[in-house]
């Protein structure tokens, strides 16, 4: 085990156990993670379930991209747990009064059905591969057909109606696995930061706005990569999405701080120095005011001002950095700013974040980023932008 | 749907049909590898009747209790030293089993000053992190009133570090004492969180979470907890709530009692006499 270096300097009053702030950065990227798969998830269904043509283009970069992310979700709790190699105890005896027990199974459900809805999405495509291909890529092609090689039209119209059925499944899915986030830290009534029944909600909608904006992001990135026209259409589709739902997340937001502040209760004083004081640019600045409100006002201008072109795709990819940065800083507010305020309500601590080790920033930046190298290489694999006769078989079967 | 179609679709739905008894087996030879009846026991309330592995101890028959006398606490800070040596808990400023708080009101001042052992100002003053006392820092000031309180885990009723324990490892005895097994935490620190009264911490060398057992090493063999034994005062008290004439029954019978934070619904099991309001 690591030494303990990481103990944090406090003013005020804190209960001497609380110098050690326990839950690290990497408790602020399991939750980020989890956020991108809901979010990435409800662009796929969005398309999927609900028809929305436009957002056609990022369908299945979509699922590939909440496959990936949720594959990584696990890895931030693993690396935290002081014993790794216990951590099926929850999953093998679940103590099912606790929030987290539900987890193992709520990630397995959906692991399961991202791969289903995955497989069911690129069926022809293994099929098609491996008739052409030969050697190792063509064997492993040949297994993931799974012996199914009927691509006929009815074979087609059936792998449909399973999609859009898992499609209907996995909304629920990824919206309670991330609800289930919110609840983990909104369920405590030993932190006045976290105890709120808005929790879940607002983890929920900052959430789907931060999975929608990396959409944007990928999809844009992507096609300057690939030298291909940004199909207009669909990034304003997304960028209607986005503008939908962070006013929701907005609104949830500031309610939430509203009803702490007029709920007024013991130890808000701690919570205003706090807010009004190491938290005011954190907090104010860069989660409301950079990451929520500005890319809100220039969504509404550009969607006002009907812009088009270059100035579109440069606004809304903009937005969506900014929006993905806000909800970091989201994640960051909630997880490490509950632990920097004192449960005696009379003190507040410093977090200060190790470089190296298990708990450090470095490791916390490559879990952080995995899932978009484990994107690039399933891309190669899978690739989520060159298989249209497939996408044209599922849009006409529905 | 043609001919062609109606053999490969029951070929792929006996495939699946295939699969998932293949998983449901699979599963269920994992479940008995790992033990899962043993195990899963952990997870349940403690039953009825049941008893320790431990000779000469039914826990059926005690319902352990604590209590503080804060009029008597001299803020000496035998009992932290008598538990870390006793629970070998870390020697140093962030690992405590039990802690003793001072408030002091200076004249002038609606607030109490609040400090404890881990105070860089009383470590200054011991000259070492694995040794405690309480600096002589209000001196020069006027104190209008001042008192110690020492704190440790409750031992809820209903407490929300088990509630949240997703393993169980950590569960409430038939006692009355709440408990870690530390061959079964896998240290996710949950229950770090979730205790308002910031009794537990986790222990790095270990991997797992700790916090005061009421010693129950030590309790289930007639003895008194450590930090009892070691104080000079009396301060702290402790019995069997089962036994009438205990120190613990007769305290609380005799005294009016108060518990900390009580709004929380934990229900304590620490009782208190002599704390002021700011105390929590």
């Amino acid at each position: 085990m690591e030494a303990l270096t990481h103990f944090a300097p406090y003013t005020g009053w804190v209960y001497p156990n609380e110098t050690v702030i326990e839950w690290s950065v990497l408790i602020v990227v399991y939750p980020y993670l989890t956020g991108l798969v809901a979010g990435a998830f409800t662009v796929s269904s969005l398309y999927q379930v609900f028809g929305f043509e436009r957002l056609k283009p990022v369908a299945h970069l979509a699922l590939l991209s909440s496959l990936c992310a949720m594959i990584f979700v696990p890895i931030p709790l693993l690396l935290h747990l002081g014993h790794p190699e216990r951590a099926f105890n929850s999953t093998i005896t679940p103590h099912l009064t606790s929030a987290m027990a539900v987890f193992g199974y709520f990630a397995t459900f959906y692991i399961v059905l991202l791969l289903i809805e995955t497989w069911f999405a690129y069926r022809t495509y293994f099929v098609e591969q491996a008739q052409r291909r030969q050697g190792l890529l063509g064997r492993a092609y040949r297994v993931l057909t799974l012996g199914s090689y009927d691509v006929s039209e009815n074979a087609m119209r059936y792998d449909a109606k399973w999609i859009f059925y898992l499609a209907l499944l996995g909304i629920p899915g990824a919206h309670g696995l991330h609800g289930y986030a919110g609840f983990v830290f909104g369920s405590l009534k030993s932190r006045e930061w976290w105890s709120s029944d808005l929790m879940p909600v607002i983890f929920l909608f900052s959430a789907i706005i931060s999975g929608v904006s990396l959409l944007v992001v990928l999809y844009v990135a992507s096609c300057k990569l690939r030298k291909v026209t940004i199909d207009e259409a669909c990034v304003k589709g997304l960028a209607y999405t986005i503008w939908g739902f962070i006013m929701v997340a907005l609104l949830l937001e500031g309610l939430e701080f509203a009803n702490l502040v007029y709920k007024g209760r013991e130890g808000v004083e701690v919570i205003m120095e706090f807010v009004t004081g190491r938290l005011l640019v954190p907090y104010f600045i860069l989660q409301f005011a950079i990451g929520s409100i500005f890319p809100l006002l220039l969504l509404s201008w550009m969607i006002w001002r009907k812009t088009t072109g270059r100035a579109l795709i440069i606004g809304v990819t903009t937005c969506a950095c900014l929006v993905m940065f806000s909800v970091f800083m989201m994640r960051w507010n909630v997880v490490i700013g509950g632990q920097e305020i004192s449960k005696t309500g009379k003190g507040l601590l410093t977090y200060n974040m190790l470089t190296f080790g298990r708990e450090g920033w470095i490791l916390a930046a490559c879990v952080l980023f995995a899932p978009l190298f484990g994107l690039i290489g399933l891309s190669r694999f899978l690739p989520p932008f060159e298989h249209g006769p497939h996408t044209a078989a599922v849009t006409s079967a529905r | 749907m043609n001919q062609e179609t109606k053999p490969t679709l029951a070929a792929r739905r006996a495939f699946l049909n295939k699969l998932g008894l293949a998983a449901t087996c699979g599963g269920a030879v994992v479940g008995s590898l790992a033990g899962i009846p043993v195990v899963a026991a952990k997870t349940e309330p403690v039953s009825k009747g049941g008893t320790l592995p431990l000779k000469d101890y039914d826990w059926t028959k005690h319902q352990w209790s604590f209590g503080v006398d804060a009029t008597k606490c001299i803020g000496c800070l035998r009992c932290v030293e008598a538990c870390k040596v006793e629970n070998n808990v870390v020697r140093d400023a962030h690992h405590f089993r039990t802690w003793v708080e001072r408030y002091v009101y200076l004249e002038g001042e609606n607030s109490a000053r609040i400090d404890s052992q881990q105070d860089p100002v009383n470590i200054a003053a011991s000259g070492s992190e694995a040794e405690y006392r309480f600096a002589n820092r209000y001196q020069d000031a006027k104190v209008e009133k001042a008192f110690f309180v020492p704190k440790l885990c409750n031992h809820c009723e209903h407490p929300a570090c088990v509630q949240v324990c997703p393993t169980g490892a950590t569960y409430k005895t038939e006692d009355g004492v709440v408990l870690i097994d530390h061959e079964y935490c896998f240290g996710c620190r949950y229950c770090v969180q979730a205790c308002p009264y910031g009794a537990r911490f986790f222990n790095e060398e270990k991997g797992v979470t700790d916090k005061c057992t009421w010693c129950y090493h030590r309790i289930t063999k007639g003895l008194q907890p450590a930090c009892v034994d070691a104080c000079p005062v009396g301060a702290r008290i402790f019995g069997d709530l089962k036994d009438k004439q205990s120190p613990i029954s007769l305290f609380i019978r005799n005294n009016r009692v108060q518990v900390l934070k009580p709004e929380t619904g934990n229900a304590p099991n620490v009782y208190y006499v002599g704390i002021d309001k700011e105390v929590r």
